[in-house]
């Protein structure tokens, strides 16, 4: 198993857990030291459907997190709230609370522009620019005020990306004519550029082949070094295999998301505390 | 009952043979495909009637003097004088003035409505506005473009008393912007919010996302769009017969100044072709059927660039 214990102050004395459902005092398997995001209370709304309620939990710093749980259970709608992309999405609402940093994401003086260059994200469906492989990357810290050399950054982001050898002689090219693993590859390269401090990734696999899955797998490995990185997957085995935590979420009677059980990944898969998290990591259920 | 048992009939090659051979399709079928095909027939068939009908018309104008001898030549009474020049002459200033007016503000009003108004009440009372707009009939138009654009230009112009080139381009705008804000916004739509996200996602703004990627990968869309409207404005007669584009009476020199021509009296190719279809000399109907053939070409050629750019450039998502 390629689950990497995280390093905690006290790993051998997990608080007990008691998950009440939506009553937004989900469990916490341990309080993470220096979190990069404190969801407090966290509800999301599509107009009048609750689509998440009291959501509560701590997201640690380079580590990668992964929000697991099935169809509808809103992992994707807190992706898109963490970098407030659902500011962009009309009857989008929110409500508790979010700190990025300690800072409240949601206070009238944040520029959600500035947020989205901090927080990253890498979508579903690879999504080029229908530009060249260089403006793709180039175009990030372009309209962020990049004065340096951008040649250079360029090609860091890409190598960092581990798509550089595949593109650096084809860099005039269209980002779409790559095949869907280097799409997405590019499109990670893409969200490194301009400097960011979290990935956020909406099931950034879903579209691709096991052996481009596997690129990218090995390329967060990597990643998480120097960022934060949030990964909603759908794949079990993905999860468990390239993350560090694991949050597990369900939908509720009224079909809002709710979180069950979160804590290291090794823990959420060989040693769930809630039934409902061993039924769905064991394949019963979802 | 038959087709139940058909189903029920073992798969052997014979029973198969059987059962997908020897059918042919029911004389029904072949009707009601004929029937489909007169319709087509029917609509086509007077279209190229007509255009046949006014090509044959036209003939006397082109052995008798040529392309250039009738395209070159200004008003007349004199039907072998007669030509269009100063009707072509006044349609392409009308286009261009059109053009200049229509494509900033038609894309601006597209972006707005598509990037930047939140989907409520207001918006859509807006955009169900501007497709009534575009179903508004020219002539309405006309008489806005009278009421508005003349009067503003009389007190300046005082060679025709506003009725000028001029006020015939704003009249001619206000007619096409609803269609150009209309196909501008479906093309901006078609443009996959993947793209836009994309944007946003690497801390771009709104106005950096429109420009840089929304706006250029929408151009083509747009630039058609804009085109098969010149292409309906070339052809637009009763607005521009409201705001004064005077065939009859023209007392236009050859040698007219530039100012002159665009602050003066003067006429666009569809009033010409209007005045001449009303002398009742017999000379004049060639002359009308040549004007409406020039017109045709102009026109069909304009669509055809349309497509050549549109088949060239247009992007599938």
């Amino acid at each position: 198993m390629s689950v990497n214990t995280p390093v905690r102050p006290d790993p051998s004395a997990p608080p007990p857990l008691t998950v009440r459902l939506g009553e937004g005092d989900a469990a916490q398997a341990a309080e993470i030291d220096d979190p990069v995001f404190e969801l407090h209370n966290f509800d999301a709304f599509y107009g009048t459907f609750q689509a998440i309620r009291g959501i509560t939990m701590d997201v640690a710093p380079n580590k990668i997190t992964a929000l697991i749980g099935p169809s509808g259970s809103g992992k994707s709608t807190i992706l898109r709230w963490l970098n407030r992309m659902n500011d962009l999405i009309p009857g989008a609402t929110m409500g508790g609370e979010v700190l990025y940093h300690g800072v409240n994401l949601f206070d009238k003086r944040v520029d959600p522009v500035e947020v989205r260059r901090r927080i990253g994200m890498v979508f579903q469906k690879p999504n080029p620019f229908p530009k060249s492989i260089y403006e793709n990357v180039a175009f990030g810290p372009r309209v962020a005020g990049f004065k340096g050399k951008m040649d250079d950054l360029v090609e860091e982001s890409l190598r960092r990306a581990a798509i550089w050898d595949e593109v650096k002689d084809k860099l005039k090219q269209p980002g779409t004519a790559l095949s869907g693993g280097q799409q997405q590859r590019l499109c990670i390269a893409r969200a490194i550029a301009v400097q960011p401090d979290v990935i956020l990734m909406d099931e950034p696999c879903s579209a691709l082949d096991p052996v481009a899955t596997l690129r990218i797998e090995e390329l967060m490995w990597e990643l998480k070094q120097n960022y934060t990185i949030v990964i909603v997957t759908h794949n079990m085995q993905q999860a468990a295999r390239a993350s560090d935590q694991t949050v597990f979420m369900t939908m509720s009677e009224d079909r809002a998301g709710v979180l069950v059980e979160t804590g290291p990944t090794a823990q959420i898969f060989t040693n769930p505390q809630n039934k409902l998290t061993e039924d769905y990591v064991s394949g019963r259920f979802g | 009952m038959a087709d139940a048992a058909r189903l029920r009939t073992p798969a052997t090659t014979a029973a198969v043979q059987r059962a997908l051979e020897g059918h042919t399709r029911p004389w029904s079928e072949y009707i009601f495909q004929g029937l489909l095909f007169m319709a087509l027939l029917i609509s086509l068939g007077f279209l190229l009637w007509l255009l046949g009908d006014i090509f044959i018309r036209s003939l006397p104008v082109w052995t008798d003097r040529g392309v250039g001898g009738f395209v070159g030549s200004n008003l007349s009474s004199d039907p072998l004088k007669a030509g269009i020049a100063q009707g072509l002459f006044g349609s392409i200033v009308l286009m261009g003035i059109v053009v200049v007016l229509v494509l900033p503000i038609g894309i601006a009003a597209a972006i707005y409505l598509e990037e930047y108004a939140t989907d409520n009440a207001v918006t859509r009372l807006l955009n169900t506005t501007v497709r009534n707009l575009a179903g508004v009939p020219a002539v309405v138009y006309g008489l806005l473009g009278l009421a508005v654009f003349v009067a503003i230009m009389k007190p300046v112009d005082g060679l025709n008393n506003g009725r000028n080139l001029l006020a015939g381009g704003l009249t001619l705008a206000i007619v096409v912007l609803p269609i150009v804000i209309i196909t501008a916004a479906e093309a901006l739509r078609s443009v996959p919010k993947p793209i836009r996200e994309a944007g946003f996602g690497v801390g771009a703004t709104k106005w950096e996302v429109v420009r840089s990627h929304v706006l250029p990968y929408a151009a083509p869309g747009i630039f058609t769009g804009v085109i098969l409207t010149i292409a309906r404005a070339f052809g637009e007669t009763a607005p521009l017969l409201l705001v004064g584009a005077a065939a009859a009476g023209f007392g236009q020199a050859a040698n007219a100044t530039v100012f002159e021509r665009v602050f003066g009296p003067y006429t666009a190719l569809p009033t010409t072709i209007f005045s001449w279809a009303r002398q009742p000399q017999e000379e004049f109907k060639a002359l009308t059927a040549a004007a409406i053939v020039v017109l045709l070409a102009v026109v069909l050629i304009i669509n055809a660039i349309a497509i050549i750019l549109r088949n060239r450039y247009e992007r599938r998502w």
